[in-house]
């Protein structure tokens, strides 16, 4: 009854999303970590959807890790985001759609800065024509990725090949969601549902056919805190974070976990590799990892895109028991080769995928 | 003693993220940080709320500062919307506009953050450029990570990367002139002025602790503030 009353708060708590026409800016911890579902994103967008998504080949960082590890002044992210909105202007585009969750925090933050100080504003505007001769528009729009296929997930069934559902029984596959801290925790009011509910994973997942579990730690932080992982003395605070997410979790036996950052999902997947070389941990079924994907990937698995095009052997965690569950047709042989059947080696195995090895950690 | 709570009001995020807290303490409940570091966001609202020089000093060289991880996770549930994350990141900036960083283990961390992903801005247009980052220095990273770093330019042509070429694209070659752009911003901004900052006051206590600290990420100093810790930042 009280999850019911929360759906039905939530649901009423949109934001604006743009319909078409979009400006896309990349994340610099997805193409690094998760490179493939960028690819999936553009894809669905383009060729599922009919969506026109324009990039700039000249758009860079918007500075985000550097700024919240706090090695740079505001006015100078300031900027550099300025230049990125001359970059949209400049394109005939309005709607920005950045693929980082930080970014996307970090846009709104600047925007909502901006409109309580439009001197800061004026500033910033003559920093970038100081710099670089530019003139800038703020976004009519802004709207993460992972709104777009929210927004659009009923258009994504109409053409999946797959549910979120166990081939076998029928039932639902339990899915633990994992919503950026940067998404909505700052402002509220900018992402679907809110920060306390927010529905633009849990709606996906749901509209797919998948069940979502609440969980204690529900919308606890994965633990990046930039520095807290960034230097490695640091990285016990990053640890720990996931490590409370994972015990809270592992009791609901999750099938799958899935993100709408691009960072959460890396320390989803490494996290659970590290605690158990570490402790000897396992938080999925059968002493394995539960697997971790991004909102991307899980939307190609539902349209049936082959997951390795996909790049899910870049996870540390294997993600083949959600496959196997959910029925989908793939090649084992396939997963590691590069480009037209190159041969270019193997991972070594990691006990966490249910194999022994040696490996670093201690 | 430098009038400090003046100098942080001109930050705007000191601005924002600070109206008359209460020191409830539900940001202390939510934290992060606060579980893990001897950290309490509350108290460090509270200790700036005195408007004392010498108590604004004291944590402008703290290690408490740099305990919070940015989550936010306290603008959601503040009753009064204060961020204590915009405080720290206001306390930070001027601490390392004044040399005081070098002053908290903690602190000194920012030499590395400013060598890697800080110089990466700078040279590729990425805050991560990972190619050649092994796991030597990453071991969570796993051995996934060293089939990718063996098999680079493979495993990212498969899934439809762009890397290091021209055009559009997952980790394509930046143009030079975008590049030269943001190079402009951040001297127009302070952006350099706060890497040669961090640079300045680093090499002075690199001096001051005889330890030896070149350009590189690969000497005694940088080697040291990565990977050593020497108090304890933590609850038993």
């Amino acid at each position: 009854m009280i999850i019911d009353g929360k759906k039905a708060i939530w649901n009423d708590y949109q934001k604006e999303i743009a319909d078409d026409n979009y400006f896309y800016v990349r994340s610099c911890v997805r193409q690094n970590f998760f490179p493939g579902a960028e690819t999936t994103f553009l894809r669905i967008m383009r060729e599922v959807l009919g969506k026109n998504v324009f990039e700039h080949a000249c758009h860079t960082t918007c500075t985000g890790i550097a700024y919240h590890a706090d090695v740079l002044p505001l006015e100078t992210t300031m900027t550099v985001i300025a230049r990125q909105f001359s970059l949209m202007k400049e394109s005939g585009y309005t709607n920005l759609v950045p693929s980082c969750v930080t970014s996307f925090g970090l846009y709104t933050e600047v925007l909502d800065t901006w409109r309580h100080f439009p001197e800061v504003k004026e500033k910033i505007r003559q920093h970038l024509f100081n710099a670089t001769g530019r003139t800038f528009e703020v976004p009519e729009n802004l709207a993460h990725a992972s709104d777009l296929i929210f927004k659009f997930k009923s258009e994504i069934l109409a053409k999946a090949k797959y549910r979120l559902v166990d081939k076998n029984t029928g039932q639902p596959l339990r899915v633990v969601e994992h919503i950026g801290c940067h998404y909505s925790k700052m402002f509220p009011d900018k992402g679907v549902g809110g920060a306390e509910f927010p529905r633009v994973l849990s709606g996906i997942a749901e509209e797919w056919g998948g069940e979502v579990i609440d969980y204690p730690e529900r919308r606890h932080c994965c633990g990046f805190g930039f520095r807290q992982f960034l230097v490695q003395a640091n990285r016990g605070y990053s640890l720990s974070a996931s490590k409370k997410k994972f015990e809270s979790m592992k009791p609901y036996q999750p099938d799958m976990i899935i993100t709408n950052c691009p960072g959460c999902p890396m320390f989803l997947d490494r996290w659970q590799y590290t605690l158990n070389e570490l402790e000897g941990k396992a938080y999925g079924k059968n002493g394995k990892g539960i697997p971790v994907f991004t909102f991307e990937e899980l939307a190609g698995l539902v349209l049936g895109y082959d997951p390795w095009d996909m790049g899910l052997q870049m996870h540390q965690i294997d993600t083949e028991p959600v496959l196997d569950k959910m029925g989908i047709e793939y090649n084992p042989e396939m997963k590691y080769l590069g480009l037209k059947g190159k041969y270019i080696g193997k991972p070594e195995k990691a006990t966490i995928n249910g194999i022994e090895c040696s490996t670093k950690l201690g | 003693m430098g009038n400090y709570y003046e100098m942080l009001m001109k930050d705007v995020r000191f601005v924002e993220g600070l109206n008359s807290c209460m020191n409830c303490g539900i940001c202390t409940a939510i934290c992060p940080a606060a579980e893990v570091y001897l950290y309490d966001p509350r108290v460090v609202s509270n200790l700036i709320q005195s408007k004392d020089d010498a108590t604004i000093e004291s944590l402008l060289k703290s290690e408490t500062i740099w305990y919070c991880g940015q989550c936010m996770s306290c603008k959601t549930r503040c009753p009064r919307g204060n961020t204590v994350g915009m405080l720290i990141q206001a306390l930070r900036s001027l601490s390392q506009e004044l040399g005081f960083f070098t002053e908290s283990e903690k602190g000194r961390q920012q030499l590395y953050i400013k060598r890697t992903v800080g110089q990466w801005i700078l040279d590729h247009g990425y805050c991560l450029f990972l190619k050649g980052i092994t796991t030597d220095l990453h071991a969570e990273q796993g051995p996934v990570w060293d089939w990718i770093q063996e098999n680079w330019d493979d495993v990212f042509d498969r899934v439809g990367a762009n890397y290091q070429k021209e055009g559009v694209g997952i980790l394509r070659k930046i143009p030079e002139e975008a590049l030269e752009e943001i190079r402009s911003i951040f001297e127009e901004t302070g952006g350099n002025a706060r890497f040669e900052k961090i640079e300045k006051f680093s090499a002075q206590k690199a001096s001051e602790m005889n330890l030896v600290l070149d350009e590189s990420i690969n000497n005694e100093y940088v080697k040291h503030i990565y990977a050593e810790t020497n108090k304890n930042h933590f609850y038993e």
